[in-house]
């Protein structure tokens, strides 16, 4: 190493060191600065002692503390449990038309069943309640079982068929499969079922016949003028909505083999002001009577 | 130039000092022009700084009538006529904007003169630097008090006692008036006094109380050479037109005693004016010599000007041998031509512009700025949603802001599809194809508002819709454009 020299210009001491005849100025830290330096490396190391900071081959080093974010997520949790209790008392007390119209509840109301929903919901009818073929769209105004709040109540309470006692009975035969009606008598009525809700009819049909079936076999459940009846289920067949689809093929098919969609009881499984919640968050979706 | 060599103890052969103990600065009082105009800042930065709470401003009922405050928990800030709602902190940009400008600003023409007059280290160093001279005298008493051999004395203690004293005194006060600005400030001070007030605020004063101390009482200059970026930025900004403190070497070099100047003068020789009397040294609060050129430890507060001044009239030779002057007057008067100033200039004109520009859009926008507001979000999942009757209603989640400080009763409407009728949910009172809604004071309103539109009259896949709000009793208007789709 090069001696270190006085710099006559600066007054400064060179550190001795030396790049193509450039030397350089030896300008050391303050104190103060250096002590800040060897001041924060202690709190490093005061840090791996007091919170959990190594990777182990197989776990962690836990710390002094025993702190973990997880169990920081679960106390906030409670807190928040805690915190949103009155308000969820209030909201099981309440009745469901009251909560409709307390903008503080209704917003209470729809955020927790919107929560509800994305959980034990969405898997059938969508995360928006869209449906799909053979689950129903909770958006529209066309109701199986009914839309009144406490219709839908009942509905998510003890499902459709699901073997619950209190569940909605009631299933679309089989006409086809269990040989009440004809292959071209099946072809027939599902023409005039078109018709009803103002589709066309294939060329050629018979509407005296396809009326004749209707009576004989359907109005029991989808009543004379084939309006349905939520008593037992039967969907709307003048309205341009349609479970699990209105072209021809579908509707043979229905007919021939049935209907009996599954809704699953929930009552045991969510509680009672989750189930209030949800109710009102689906009521709200649009299609609420 | 010549500087003096500083030797360290602790320097390493060969090497030197692996670091540098602060070096003691003694600043001495002066008086002057300079020093008056800090003293008169200084009482007014830190008279708005600790009034500022306990200015009222009337807004009405239910609102707070705190002129400046940072309201928190409700996501309000209010400055006088002024409340700004959290999606309006672009104007926190514009003000950054216009203080970075009219930083650049003073810079252009006085160099950093922000950082010897107005800078909060400086203020409250310059605050505590008056204290200790109160105390434990000036510059040379503290000098031989700190290099006494026996300081222990009952009087000197109770000197440093009562010292760090009023400084902490001070610095809890400097603290206790920032948490002022986040709540009703007499409120607070009622709560701090009885020990009612909330974790929160002795927290932070304890911090202000801490920093104060540690930055005003101890670590004074060593913050503006070693921790503040300005001066390395200023560097960078600075021309040969700015205004800085300087040494008119041309007239104070080569220095001598007063009598062999007087002698020189006499026989018509050239003399320097300077007569080496080191008080602008003396004086400087960041123990530099301003002799030696611009430095990065200079901070411009002109204290120097002063004491060479007061020393120019003892020796009846003319003043301000150190003065704001630029580089090209410098050159100017060692050419014999008479001095320019030339602050009105492209760069100052540029950044005065920038600044009226930018003020003149930030107080557009405040003065045209809506207090009624609705944002429109279409729900995605499901986009659009057939009835049994065949038409088709798409759905919105509809915010409604309100910045005025009382209830309102607005209607909506809305334009584009044909026939579209509005429904509000959780609203059925009022006519459905016009619902009127009330909308809190000082707040906002979300509603999930339903649009149906018969399918067979819209047969385009999308049509524009907009969602207009009227305030019925103030007739303020407000729209939101978005679209109705069909499925």
């Amino acid at each position: 190493m090069a001696e270190s020299e006085l710099d006559k210009v600066s007054g400064k001491t060179t550190t001795g060191h030396q790049w193509d005849g450039i030397k350089e100025l030896n300008t050391p830290l303050p104190r103060w600065w250096l002590i800040t330096f060897y001041a924060t490396i202690l709190w490093a190391i005061g840090y791996w002692v007091v919170y959990p900071a190594w990777p182990l081959l197989w776990s962690h080093t836990t710390g002094a503390l025993n702190y973990s974010t997880r169990a920081a997520v679960a106390v906030e949790l409670a807190n928040l449990e805690k915190i949103r209790g009155d308000k969820m008392i209030a909201l099981g007390a309440a009745s469901l038309a009251d909560i409709e119209k307390d903008p503080a509840l209704l917003a209470l109301a729809r955020a927790r069943g919107k929560a509800a929903f994305g959980d034990n919901c969405a898997p059938c009818h969508g995360s928006g309640g869209a449906g799909a073929k053979g689950y129903p769209n909770l958006n529209d105004d066309d109701w199986l079982w009914g839309g009144s709040l406490d219709q839908i109540v009942q509905t998510i309470q003890f499902g459709a068929r699901s073997g619950h006692t209190k569940t909605h009975e009631g299933a679309m035969l089989a006409f086809g499969k269990d040989g009440i009606l004809k292959r071209d008598e099946i072809g027939t009525v599902a023409n005039y079922v078109r018709s009803l809700s103002g589709l066309s009819t294939r060329q050629g049909y018979d509407v005296i016949a396809g009326a004749k079936i209707f009576v004989e076999n359907c109005t029991s459940c989808h009543g004379e003028a084939g309006k349905g009846n939520q008593e037992l289920g039967a969907p709307n067949l003048t309205d341009k909505i349609w479970l699990y689809g209105s072209d021809e093929a579908t509707l043979i098919e229905t007919i021939t083999n049935g209907r009996a969609g599954v809704m699953p009881t929930w009552v045991g499984r969510l509680d009672p002001s989750t189930i209030k919640a949800l109710a009102v968050y689906v009521h709200t979706l649009g299609g609420g009577k | 130039m010549n500087k003096i060599v500083q030797t360290d103890p602790d320097q390493v052969e060969g090497v030197g000092p692996l670091y540098a103990a602060p070096k003691k600065v003694y600043p001495q009082s002066v008086f002057g022009t300079f020093r008056r105009i800090k003293w008169g800042l200084m009482a007014f930065c830190l008279g708005v700084y600790y009034l500022l709470p306990f200015v009222r401003w009337n807004r009405g009922l239910g609102a707070p009538d705190q002129a400046v405050l940072i309201d928190l928990p409700n996501s309000r800030f209010y400055f006088f006529f002024i409340e700004l709602w959290p999606q309006e902190v672009y104007y926190f940009t514009g003000l950054l904007i216009i203080a970075a400008l009219t930083l650049f600003l003073m810079n252009s023409v006085g160099g950093r003169i922000w950082c010897g007059y107005l800078c909060p280290q400086t203020v409250w160093t310059d605050l505590f630097y008056a204290v200790e001279r109160l105390i434990e005298g000036d510059r040379r008493e503290r000098m031989r008090k700190a290099a006494s051999a026996d300081p222990l004395k009952l009087e000197r203690i109770s000197e440093i006692v009562l010292k760090h004293s009023i400084w902490l005194l001070l610095a809890w006060w400097t603290g206790g008036a920032w948490v002022l600005y986040f709540t009703d400030a007499p409120t607070l001070v009622k709560e701090l006094v009885t020990f009612q007030a909330p974790a929160i605020a002795y927290i932070w004063i304890a911090i202000l109380t801490a920093t104060t101390y540690l930055l005003a009482g101890f670590m004074r200059e060593q913050v503006c050479v070693y921790m503040c970026p300005w001066p390395r930025i200023q560097a960078a900004l600075t021309d040969e037109w700015a205004l800085n403190v300087t040494y008119r070497y041309d007239r104070g070099e080569k220095r001598m005693s007063v009598k062999k100047a007087n002698e020189l003068r006499a026989l018509c020789l050239p003399a320097g004016d300077c007569v080496d009397c080191y008080q602008c040294v003396a004086t400087c609060p960041t123990g530099i010599d301003i002799r030696n050129g611009p430095q990065i430890d200079c901070i411009q507060c002109g204290l120097c000007i002063d004491a060479c001044d007061n020393v120019m009239k003892k020796i009846g030779r003319p003043t301000r041998l150190i003065g704001y002057d630029n580089d090209i007057n410098i050159q100017r008067r060692m050419a014999g031509k008479p001095p320019i100033y030339g602050i009105v200039r492209p760069r100052t004109i540029i950044y005065i512009a920038l600044i009226a520009l930018v003020g003149g859009i930030m107080l557009y926008a405040l003065l045209t700025r809506s207090l009624l507001d609705i944002n429109v979000l279409h729900d995605r999942n499901p986009v659009a949603v057939k009835l049994s009757d065949g038409s088709i209603r798409n759905a919105y989640t509809v915010r409604f802001l309100n910045k005025r400080g009382f209830d309102r009763v607005v209607t909506i409407d809305v334009d584009g599809p044909q026939d579209a009728v509005l429904h509000v949910v959780g609203d059925d009172s009022t006519t459905p194809d016009r619902p009127m809604v009330v909308l809190g004071r000082d707040g906002t309103t979300e509603l999930r508002v339903l649009v149906t539109a018969p399918s067979e009259k819209n047969s385009k896949r999308s049509i524009p819709i907009k969602f207009r709000i009227t305030d019925i009793g103030l007739g303020e208007v407000a729209s939101a454009i978005d679209n109705f789709v069909l499925p």
